[in-house]
């Protein structure tokens, strides 16, 4: 019998060329006759064009055009829309500035310098509006759409008829995916109906729909190569104006044209985390079980979109409770539109939620950790279905006992270690587990091996090495003669890279092609474990998705955070010591990748604890932090040796692998985790993050270092 | 809050574009523009697309053993020049601004942010990048530790946390995690990898092998 290859710690099939140089991002493409874009970005954050003066520029060496609202060729799919439908930023429709940094021309030179150069030369004039940015002071503007409908279980409030309660405000900032790779496309029309790209994104599929709307193409005109991608976040989720403006930029010029933004673009271009503001409110009886959960937010969007989350989502069946009420509301700010961003909606609410309930623990006198055990949600309360698998309480206790809890000194500041505070606190996560629709083909060579291949995407987890895994186990081929191909829109349909479902449902459609080959084999007379004798090369296409499993169990993953924090007694600095993390993630494929899932999720959370905060300049509408020097995500030295478990239990009913997601239970939670040990070590309760020093040493609203227990009767 | 705007006029952009100007006629680089009738030197103040003419300088470089002759405009980053006008793609831009590493190349055996230095800074000197650490087919050992421990997830800030990995080993800056934490923090990996590529290094370090 040959070793299961799921399960295993098999090194990245990719691993070498992303190691040598090889691995080619979208940027690292050089197309005959290739040209180089700029973006000239306004520096105005609402208001109008008054006029364009390219003449300069167009004189400077190497520049082949300026396109922008004035001179770019019309898009037929801009037409479709309703008349003050927000379906997004049209880009050179018309003169309209939405949003501070929005691209207003794009100058294309035969060379980098000359492009970066040139766009200095072109003269702006325009007309300035009023802008709004904050949120504080827009929130009279606040709305609901059909997407974000109140959700009432039970009695509404019932928070505040409970003997001990929690009613407390929660505040994330604005956040920055900030992939190491930056955004950008090349862009070329072959024909003046062909279209091809090289892009950053985490689905070549969705970018070649969304191209043939916009330019009322058959899908064979449009080609979307992709096949490495540095990092997405959820920022590569969609196509940006900026990649539809170097598009019409090429279209114009007809030679391939290649945008890369800078960082500083990469705050005002391609969506950021929106901040939010919540109330949360929890009413328990004096032995601790909760009797009401109230859950409000608000968060930011942009004019044209409305961008919405499930911010509020997790309070709804996170514990057992039979009073429940949620409300979301958006804020639109001239601002670009938010997107998907690691933990979307769930992060922010979790934070919330997972703070909330560390400090009813403490008003209560009793352990966080048995208080969540004690409302643990066996069944899952807002739909009222069992879960497909839930193993929260065990990932609790192996978590606890690894972190070493018992350590921990439920009253603030009473642990102290060379000189420092000492506090542990610990929080849950949970997201949905997914199966959307994929379709892979397998095709057997004559030599014996397998190629498989799917227009999925990749943005760093190792999706092509767990398919080889998995194709492994169903085929027995060995799985270093197994290819996984991704990354190109003319592969077999695969869905996005995001909400964690890649090797659910791309798994799947591995898993039903393999053995649809197998078959086919059979009738052949071809047979493993070598499956050599085949005259030329046998291929089957698979097309795999959710039955009805989905609508009689509720499925989600979960997750468990852990920490070990230092607080500086003097200067309120906070260093985390140590992190367990445990996921409950249906059967691990692999251990190496997951790991650094896990660990990689763990590095985004310490960001959003302690670092990360994209601050605007209200009277400008202008970051001004937009660079990796100012908006601090987490390097090496801001991290702690982090220790990863997995529950590993297949999930019955998800998908033939048993697999649920991970990508997003890595880090929902986690900034709830510090803030909870930030308060045992300090007794100082910080509800807005990033917990930087000077919240640590404030004493505005918490008394430092004072200890809060009393009991709200 | 304050919610009104500062009304201000946004200057033109006029004044780089004639500082530039003026930087062709004073420059002592542009020798080529000193040997250039004056008819010709009067249209480059007045005409870009001229003055571009004069704007390369000879260079020559040794990039992963191999010497190259340039000619390159003073403005082009070792970066952009490895990227763009050698194909040398492996060596990532992040940032542009010296804030994340992933550009990092060696240069005379120094880790360097190669977008932060202009090539033609760089006359005479051996560039080692990504390309250019194997031995032929055989990996480095950096490179191996960084598949074995899984020093990555997309790739992208890979070629620079290697690149610097070696030269942090070369340096003597290996000793500890602790160590290797600090003297790899100008390395930005935003998958966050650090664990891994902390435990390669130590790997690398332990396993006495020379790098
Ligand atoms: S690209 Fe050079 S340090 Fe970031
Ligand atoms: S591996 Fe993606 S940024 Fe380091």
């Amino acid at each position: 019998m040959k070793k299961q290859q799921t399960g295993q710690s098999m090194d990245r099939v990719d691993g070498r060329l992303k190691v040598t140089g090889g691995a080619k991002y979208f940027a690292d493409h050089h197309l005959p006759d290739m040209l180089y874009a700029a973006l000239v970005c306004s520096p105005i954050t609402s208001g109008t064009i008054s006029s364009i003066n390219a003449t300069k520029a167009l004189k400077a060496p190497g520049v082949q055009d300026v396109v922008s609202h004035l001179n770019a060729p019309p898009v037929p799919g801009y037409k479709n829309a309703e008349a003050g439908a927000k379906d997004g930023l049209k880009i050179f429709k018309d003169n309209r500035i939405y949003s501070n940094g929005q691209p207003v021309a794009v100058v294309v030179a035969n060379t980098l310098e000359r492009a970066v150069y040139a766009a200095s030369l072109v003269e702006v004039q325009y007309n300035q509006e009023t802008h709004h940015t904050d949120m504080n002071a827009s929130m009279n503007k606040a709305f609901q759409n059909n997407r974000m409908k109140d959700y009432l279980r039970g009695e509404a409030d019932a928070w505040k008829k409970a003997p001990v309660t929690v009613d407390a405000t929660y505040t994330i900032p604005l956040e920055v995916h900030n992939p190491m790779e930056l955004g950008g496309i090349i862009a070329h029309w072959d024909t003046p109906d062909t279209l091809v790209l090289y892009a950053k994104t985490q689905g070549v599929k969705n970018v070649q729909d969304t191209m043939k709307k916009l330019f009322q193409l058959p899908e064979q005109n449009i080609t979307v190569h992709s096949e490495f991608v540095g990092g997405g976040f959820g920022m590569a989720l969609r196509v940006w104006p900026m990649e539809v403006a170097t598009i019409l930029a090429a279209k114009k010029i007809r030679k391939p044209v290649k945008l890369m933004l800078t960082r500083e673009q990469m705050f005002t271009l391609v969506g950021y985390r929106p901040n939010a503001t919540q109330q949360l409110s929890l009413g328990a009886t004096a032995d601790g079980k909760l009797t009401g959960i109230t859950h409000e937010a608000v968060a930011i969007t942009s004019p044209y979109e409305d961008f919405t989350e499930g911010i509020v989502a997790m309070s709804k069946f996170m514990y057992a409770c039979t009073n429940v009420n949620t409300r979301y509301q958006l804020v639109p700010l001239n601002m670009s539109t938010p997107v998907w961003m690691r933990g979307p909606g769930e992060a922010t609410g979790a934070f919330a939620l997972e703070s909330a309930i560390d400090e009813l623990a403490d008003k209560l006198h009793m352990d966080p950790l048995q208080l969540r055990v004690l409302n643990h949600a066996d069944t899952d309360p807002e739909r009222n279905l069992p879960f497909s698998s839930k193993y929260l309480k065990e990932a609790y206790l192996l978590g606890a006992e690894k972190i070493g809890w018992a350590n921990r000194n439920a009253v603030p500041r009473s642990l102290q270690e060379n000189g420092m505070l000492v506090g542990y606190g610990m929080s849950s996560g949970t997201f949905g587990a997914y199966r959307g629709k994929a379709t892979v083909s397998a095709t057997l060579k004559s030599d014996g091996s397998l190629v498989l291949q799917s227009a999925a995407s990749d943005i760093g987890p190792g999706t092509a090495t767990a398919m080889v895994q998995i194709a492994a186990d169903v085929t027995g081929i060995q799985a270093s003669k197994i290819k996984f191909m991704l990354g190109e829109s003319r592969y077999p349909f695969a869905p996005q890279q995001g909400g964690s479902s890649t090797v659910s449902t791309v798994g799947s459609a591995v898993t039903d092609a393999c053995q649809a080959l197998l078959q086919k084999l059979a009738s052949l007379g071809i047979s493993g474990p070598d499956f050599k004798g085949a005259e030329q090369e046998v291929t089957v296409t698979a097309t795999s998705q959710a039955g009805k499993e989905r609508d009689q169990y509720s499925m989600y993953s979960f997750s468990v955070h852990f920490t070990k924090v230092h607080v500086h007694p003097a200067t309120g600095v906070v260093r985390i010591q140590h992190i367990v993390s445990v996921a409950d993630a249906g059967t691990i494929v692999n251990t190496k990748t997951a790991r650094s899932q896990m660990i990689g999720g763990v590095v985004g959370g310490i960001g959003m604890a302690l670092t990360e905060e994209a601050i605007l300049d209200h009277r400008f509408g202008r970051f001004v932090n937009n660079n990796y020097a100012d908006y601090h995500v987490p390097v090496n030295a801001d991290t702690p040796p982090t220790d990863v478990y997995f529950i590993n239990k297949k999930d019955p009913y998800i998908n033939p692998m048993g697999a649920k997601g991970m990508g997003e239970i890595a880090l929902i939670g986690f900034a709830a985790a510090v803030s909870n040990a930030v308060y045992n070590a300090t007794g100082k309760r910080v509800r807005d993050l990033p917990i930087t020093p000077d919240k640590v040493l404030d004493n505005k609203g918490n008394q430092p270092w004072k200890v809060e227990n009393k009991m709200t009767t | 809050m304050p919610q009104e705007n500062d009304q201000q006029n946004y200057p033109q952009k006029k004044e780089k574009h004639e500082a530039r100007r003026d930087f062709l006629k004073q420059s002592s680089a542009m020798m080529a523009l000193a040997l250039t009738p004056p008819l010709v030197m009067k249209a480059a103040q007045h005409d870009e697309a001229i003055a571009g003419i004069f704007e390369k300088m000879p260079l020559s470089l040794e990039i992963n053993g191999k010497k190259v002759q340039l000619s390159v405009e003073p403005r082009v980053t070792l970066l952009d020049l490895l990227r763009e006008q050698l194909q040398l793609t492996g060596t990532k831009k992040g940032c542009d601004h010296g804030q994340c590493g992933a550009c990092t190349v060696h240069v005379n055996g120094q880790r360097i942010n190669s977008c932060l230095t202009l090539a033609v800074m760089q006359e005479g000197k051996k560039i080692t990048t990504i390309e250019g650490i194997a031995n032929g087919d055989q990996l480095h050992p950096v490179q191996e530790a960084f598949i074995k421990h899984d020093g990555f997830q997309c790739g992208y800030c890979t070629p620079g946390q290697i690149m610097s990995a070696v030269a942090c080993i070369r340096e003597g800056h290996a000793g500890s995690p602790t160590e290797i934490r600090e003297f790899m923090s100008g390395n930005i990996c935003r998958c966050g990898a650090y664990d891994n590529i902390v435990n390669a290094i130590m790997d690398v370090k332990q396993g006495g092998t020379a790098v």
